[in-house]
């Protein structure tokens, strides 16, 4: 049984009734909910609201920090040692692969100039690191720890090493939340990287796996195609690894095949996320809306 | 004195409402996230029996706005369903402080519920509902949670007093 605590204000003339408070307190909430929701009129209040929730997540974080200053401090030396040979070896393959790069580089640009398509090279990129607090566990949102103040902005995005992340979705001074490609309110645009064969990768919920259910029975996929970016939202540059592939279930008596791929990016492990600015110019105008809209990839998805 | 008092029952429930807003986003293992019981509505509902005039609607609809800052895709959700909860508990604060622990059990598991149920319905509205049974463990494990609730609040108020 709950104990009353000692309570020393009058009873009366506390000001208004409980009831009228409720209703008051409620049309407040509801508006904040749809001026949010409808309009996004809310952005830049958001933006100031983020140096009240930033402590938290900084107390949040402060155990984890502190462990891996621990465990940094105290290496062994034969460890760091190890793992220095392993770094130079791996920037060795890389400087070897970047002589590639800047050639095929600089011929895709030459081409695409031909062709005035998009270039879809970074301008700029910035390492974030994802923020150990838990969002909601049923949606594919993280946070990372750079916001407006390193120049962020919505819609901007966010890649790994192996491939595409997600995008940012809202912005504060100090942190930024992104929506995973998985999330099942997302979907990229993307391509078979074999043949061009264009189609929207609708994320599943399930962090291993995204779905393609645009692509008809007669399409020319199989199991281990890449997808890439195919640019045509204007939020990802193209050409950016995406998937592969997995699984690919042609029922006949079916216009659309089951295609399921699984995200280069390693969405569950990844700890550090590249953000990228591009020439947003060079692309096509066009957004397609990220949340729960089935409406604007199918729009996107037409050839 | 009993300015004193008023004051270090102040202290009392915003201390615990800081420590629940940063459970709310504690990491915890990818089984377990899912069930994580919902700390601060318990918070809300027994600070709402137990001190009434300090933790009035305002609180709960800041607590609530709080947690949509920390983690909700919308700004009022949590806001508008934690007001309800306190509302109700208010409404119904001198019958409920009175019942035997497993009834008062009982009525704290019906207002989880409707408080799930609110956010759930929010949630259709905007289009990004989540189907799966398991957004409901919540609910069981905060149920749970209540008696435990009840009698630290209950020891560290009279350990106080």
């Amino acid at each position: 049984m709950v104990t009353l605590s000692s309570d020393s204000r009058p009873i009366i003339g506390r000001g208004p009734p409980l009831g009228a408070r409720f209703f008051f307190l409620a049309v407040v909430s509801i508006t904040l909910m749809v001026l949010d929701h409808r309009g996004g009129y809310l952005e830049t209040a958001k933006m100031w609201m983020g140096v009240v929730t930033h402590p938290f997540y900084t107390i949040v974080q402060a155990p984890f920090d502190f462990w891996n200053w621990l465990t940094s401090s105290f290496a062994d030396r034969a460890r760091l040692r190890a793992e220095n040979e392993r770094l130079t070896e791996e920037l060795r393959v890389a400087r070897i692969r970047a002589l590639q790069f800047e050639a095929l580089s600089e011929e895709n640009r030459r081409l695409r100039a031909i062709r005035a398509a998009s270039d879809g090279i970074a301008e700029r990129t910035l390492i974030a690191e994802i923020i150990r607090v838990d969002i909601d566990p049923f949606r594919h949102r993280v946070r990372i720890n750079k916001g407006a103040n390193h120049g962020v902005f919505k819609g901007q995005p966010v890649l790994d090493a192996f491939g595409i992340v997600g995008q940012v979705t809202e912005v504060d001074r100090y942190t930024a939340e992104l929506i995973l490609i998985s999330d099942s309110a997302h979907a990229t645009p993307v391509q078979v990287n074999r043949n061009g064969i264009r189609s929207i990768a609708v994320g599943t919920g399930d962090m291993g796996k995204l779905s393609l259910p645009f692509l008809t029975i007669e399409a020319d996929v199989k199991v281990d195609d890449l997808l890439v970016s195919s640019g045509l939202d204007g939020v990802f540059p193209a050409g950016y690894p995406v998937a592969r592939i997995t699984k690919v279930e042609r029922d006949p008596s079916q216009t659309f095949a089951v295609v399921e791929a699984r995200p280069m990016a390693q969405l569950d492990r990844v700890r550090e996320v590249l953000l990228l600015w591009f020439d947003a110019n060079a692309q096509e105008p066009e957004r397609t809306e990220v949340s729960s809209a089935t409406g604007a990839p199918a729009e996107a998805s037409r050839p | 004195m009993a300015v004193g008092e008023m004051r270090s029952s102040v202290m009392r429930v915003t201390i615990t409402a800081v420590v629940a807003l940063i459970f709310a986003i504690l990491p915890l293992p990818a089984e377990s996230e899912v069930a994580r019981p919902n700390l601060l509505l318990l918070l809300i509902v027994y600070w709402s029996l137990s001190a009434p005039r300090i933790a009035g609607l305002m609180f709960a609809w800041f607590c609530g706005l709080a947690l949509d800052l920390l983690q909700g895709p919308l700004l009022g959700q949590h806001a508008v369903a934690f007001l309800l909860i306190a509302f109700l508990t208010h409404k119904f604060q001198l019958r409920m402080r009175v019942f035997p622990i497993y009834h008062q059990t009982l009525t704290v598991f019906m207002l989880l519920t409707l408080y799930e149920f609110v956010l759930f319905w929010i949630d259709g509205i905007i289009g990004q509902a989540v189907t799966s049974w398991m957004r409901w463990l919540p609910v069981l494990t905060s149920t749970l949670l209540w008696p435990v609730v009840v009698a630290v609040l209950d020891t560290w108020n009279r350990r106080s007093r």
